[in-house]
């Protein structure tokens, strides 16, 4: 069946099965292979991406359900110029990650919830972080980027 | 160069970005996963849905005929190509003489599965969704047979024979030290503590699950193998002269980004082979990649240690005999470095910080049907370390010494220092990591902190952990006489370009460890040149000459001394080059700050010219002189390194839910030299991040009549989150490593390593007063909840 919907900003319209998952289509028909499948229980959020401006799991959506929406992705976050977002540079500058597999996911959440919630204390980044399991960096240097990432948002 | 003169270069100790971060930010990392090949097809797994089962018949018909299907093999496709079973890398013999027992492990089940997950039978099709549902369609006939998942059923009488080759299921039974002096100094002694304890298995659960592609080339007869793996040329020797009999230079191993290993990607596995082996009959890319169930079943787990032991000592707290009984469960097969991880590298840790003067220690290790136990980030030593401070700080508690004082009574002041169960420790500072802990920690301000919870109706407990580690795996000829069956050095190329950029290939392999900018820092430093102009390889048995990979952390002791030892052979020859171009004798010639300069002149040239000469002869003697500027190094460390460290927890329990939050978490580490102060903390909170969950709420459980896992998803298997930890305090002791030439000790895994005994002493601190002694991991609520009911009963 096909699906249209906007994927980084372009127009897109793809012919897949009815059961593809939002996930498969991101890597397996457009190439997008930033955003990571971790696990298989919708748990870890390795997959995370905006749509619409909600952070959601792509491995728990169809594509079907994305017709007409707009899909936001790792690689859509930085500019056309490829200048880092404001919450990837903070992840670089705090050393918010390690071997990069959540990352991308991370990313994301937390754009979505800086943008929610630009005030979070880190309490309550913590909680609001808890739909992303990251197994290298302790999460320590992932809360200070959230900090640094929802200041210069703000900016 | 020695290490102080090291510690003092530029670039050394500065908290450089790290060079990998931006393509990994972006999305434009390329994980195994991530790579699509033209024509590939996919492979799917049917495995064991029991425990312990004899195949009587695949029948494999309905499922060939499914569309997209291109092959199913079974053992008995393996069996009719040869190809051979998993090898183990780490011979043990056990005290009777006699060697381990050794049972085949076959890469697809040869007429018997052993544990849930087992690999049946493999499925390919054209996508992966078709291999799925064709999975569905094998008819496996299995009988059943009893199981066993506890290894404390293991060797009970009646119990099923997993392996004919393992009679009663016990692998092997090994010892070191002297137990008849032992046993002697434990009559002499004034106060025996005795504890048992269970280590708890774990999954390692890297957040990119394992994934492997195999190519093949008819017109070469060569393959490719890219996979999630720690050690690309020990995967390429183990697959190709130990399992499918190729010559290892027509197969080409590639580990590209790999997401996060924690040992859990050191290891041969069955679906390496079996998609390698599968692309060259097929004549097909075959592609795998678990999901993270397959990931639970399949992948090595960690730790599952059962122990008892005791401790003997004089009025005064001194600690005179340790005796230890442990059993170590390998599960059902011997992964590859299984074997040494319960003996040479826990039994040999068991002195920790402390001046015993005689240790014994004997170890049963034992086959069940649950999946392979193999190394799990520090790998041995954080069970040695859980063992020994729960029994330190027990013994404190049971002679009323503070938690401090018992072993400050008992540290190790003088260096070098030989322990009775083999190591030799170079250097350390234990009463100064202990004193600055302590401070960092805020000790004083415990009691203070302990009647503020208390007025909230809540406990607190402080508890300690002094560790040591030994990391850099080495020297390789030690290891052989213990049983290795490979080399512990490391190999490092460095190739100077025309215009003084420089490309480095290591042996390491970095999965999160930052080695991209580590190394690059390092050859920075000793050149004199910008780290900007240095790009490090890895991964990629096609470019790299030799490695032996990144475990037990050895990356930069034993990696960076390689590529050292390379830059100091490009340094000899550059100065030759460099006596050429200011027509000097090379002798005079001296090097530093990146400017090669004649003694006792106001000559000189900067490295990048000596480059750009070394690649335009023009002028050379090249009888004596060759052009280029590129060297490898092979290196084999002479000891191993000793990080160490103090720990302090503070936790906070709700005794009416059991709740056990961790308020405050402090660790004092001794890494000697550091490279990038930025990684190491990184490296550090990673690591207490694992050991904190292993001691709170990791916790891998078979059940025990069925031995069916019973945590198979994150839905099961409570993983680390955000809010679950605090902030951690973190500071550093340096007392550089003598055996290396950076004076650097590996900080990776510390964290793993000291941790839980902390979290776990801080437990068992803030229930003392409600009569709680003991307590296993993981301290889950319902744990600490019934420890509270039953101290009240």
């Amino acid at each position: 069946m096909k699906t249209e919907l906007t994927v980084n900003g372009k127009t897109v319209s793809l012919e897949a099965e009815p059961n593809t998952l939002l996930v498969q289509a991101l890597r397996e028909h457009m190439g997008l292979t930033g955003t990571h499948v971790g696990c298989d229980t919708a748990q870890c959020g390795a997959c995370t991406v905006i749509v619409d401006g909600d952070a959601i799991k792509s491995c728990n959506v169809l594509l079907a359900q994305m017709a007409g929406k707009s899909v936001t992705t790792i690689e859509g976050l930085s500019t056309a110029d490829g200048q880092m977002h404001p919450m990837q540079q903070a992840f670089k500058d705090c050393h918010g990650l390690q071997c990069g597999f959540c990352t991308t996911g991370m990313v994301m959440s937390a754009v979505d919830l800086c943008t929610k919630h630009p005030g979070a204390s880190e309490h309550e980044i913590r909680e609001l972080l808890e739909g992303n399991i990251c197994r290298c960096t302790g999460y320590q240097n992932i809360v200070r980027a959230v900090k640094q990432g929802a200041a210069q948002m703000k900016a | 160069m020695g290490s102080n003169d090291f510690a003092s270069l530029p670039y050394i100790g500065e908290a450089v970005l790290r060079k990998e971060d931006e393509r990994f930010l972006t999305g434009a990392g390329q994980y195994t996963d991530d790579i699509q090949i033209n024509n590939m097809v996919h492979a799917y797994f049917v495995r064991s849905p029991h425990a312990h089962a004899i195949i009587k018949s695949i029948d494999k018909r309905a499922a060939l005929a499914a569309p997209g299907v291109v092959a199913v093999y079974d053992g008995q496709d393996v069996a009719a190509d040869n190809v051979n079973g998993l090898p183990c890398g780490w011979l043990i013999t056990s005290t009777n003489g006699e060697p381990m027992k050794e049972p085949p492990h076959p890469i697809l089940c040869q007429g018997k599965a052993r544990y849930v997950g087992d690999h049946v039978a493999m499925v390919i099709a054209e996508t992966l969704e078709q291999a799925r549902n064709a999975a569905e369609l094998v008819d496996v006939d299995y009988e059943v047979l009893p199981a066993i998942a506890d290894i404390r059923d293991a060797g009970k009488n009646g119990a099923p024979t997993i392996h004919d080759e393992a009679p009663n299921n016990h692998c092997y039974k090994w010892a070191i030290g002297e137990k008849e002096s032992v046993d002697k100094a434990f009559e002499q002694a004034a106060h025996i503590t005795k504890i048992d304890l269970v280590n708890n298995r774990l999954v390692p659960n890297a957040m990119e699950p394992r994934a492997a592609i195999g190519c093949y080339n008819r017109a070469s007869d060569e393959y490719t193998l890219y996979v999630a793996n720690q050690n690309p040329h020990v995967e390429r020797l183990l697959l190709t002269a130990f399992v499918m009999g190729l010559p290892e230079h027509k197969v080409r191993v590639v580990a590209p980004d790999v997401g996060g290993g924690f040992g859990s990607k050191i290891y041969l596995y069955a679906e390496d082979v079996c998609v390698t082996w599968a692309a060259k009959k097929l004549n097909k890319t075959v592609k795998w990649t678990a999901d993270r169930t397959e990931a639970f079943l399949s992948d090595a787990h960690g730790r599952d240690h059962v122990t008892h032991a005791e401790m003997a000592m004089d009025k005064d707290g001194k600690f005179l005999a340790f005796r230890v009984h442990t059993d170590a469960n390998m599960g059902a097969y011997l992964s590859t470095f299984s074997t040494c991880i319960p003996t040479i590298l826990y039994a040999t840790l068991l002195a920790g910080q402390y001046t015993t003067p005689q240790i014994y220690v004997e170890v049963d290790a034992w086959f069940t049907n649950t999946a392979p136990v193999d190394a799990y980030r520090g790998a041995g030593r954080p069970e040695a370390t859980y063992l020994l401070e729960r029994i330190v700080s027990r013994a404190g508690w049971e002679l009323g010494l503070s938690q401090d004082e018992i072993r400050r009574r008992n540290f190790i002041g003088e260096f070098p220092y030989q322990t009775p169960v083999a190591l030799q420790y170079d250097t350390g500072d234990f009463h100064q990591c202990l004193n600055k802990a302590m401070e960092l920690a805020d000790v004083a301000g415990f009691d203070a902190r302990r009647k503020e919870s208390e007025a909230k109706g809540l406990l607190r407990g402080i508890g300690y952990s002094s560790y040591i580690e030994a990391c850099g795996l080495a020297p390789s000829n030690i290891a052989g006489a213990l049983g290795a069956r490979a080399g512990l050095f490391e190999c490092g190329e460095v190739r100077v370009h025309p215009t003084g950029s420089v490309t480095v290939f290591t042996g390491s392999h970095s999965h999160g460890q930052g080695h991209e900018t580590t190394f690059a820092q390092v050859v920075a430093a000793r050149l004199g040149i910008p780290v900007e102009n240095v790009d490090i390889v890895h991964g990629d048995t096609g470019r790299v000459p030799f490695g032996m990979g990144t475990y037990g952390s050895r990356s930069i002791s034993v990696g960076g001394s390689a590529i050292m030892r390379a830059i100091d052979k490009i340094e000899a020859k550059a100065k030759k080059i460099a006596a050429h171009l200011m027509e000097a004798s090379d002798t005079d010639v001296e090097f530093a700050n990146g400017e090669f300069t004649v003694k006792g002149t106001d000559k000189k040239v900067p490295f990048a010219q000596v480059a750009l000469s070394a690649y335009v002869p023009h002028n050379y003697p090249l009888e004596t002189l060759e052009p280029g500027l590129n060297e490898t190094a092979f290196y084999d460390p002479t000891n191993f390194t000793f990080p160490a460290g103090t720990y302090i927890c503070e936790v906070e329990i709700n005794p009416k839910t059991g709740e056990t939050r961790v308020d405050r978490f402090t660790a004092m580490d001794d890494f000697g030299t550091i490279i990038n102060p930025m990684i190491v903390e990184g490296q550090v909170h990673g690591g207490l991040a694992q050991g904190i969950g292993q001691a709170l709420m990791e916790n891998c459980v078979y059940d025990r009549e069925t031995a069916q896992l019973l945590t198979g998803s994150f839905m099961d298997y409570t993983m680390p989150r955000a809010d679950d930890l605090p902030d951690f305090k973190i500071g550093h002791v340096c007392t550089p490593c003598t055996t290396n030439p950076l004076g650097t000790k590996g900080c990776g895994e510390a964290g793993a390593i000291g941790s839980p005994p902390a979290v776990i002493n801080a437990v068992l601190d803030a229930l003392a007063p409600l009569g709680v002694k003991d307590l296993d991991m993981p301290a889950t609520p319902h744990r600490v909840w019934q420890a509270i009911q039953h101290a009240k009963a």
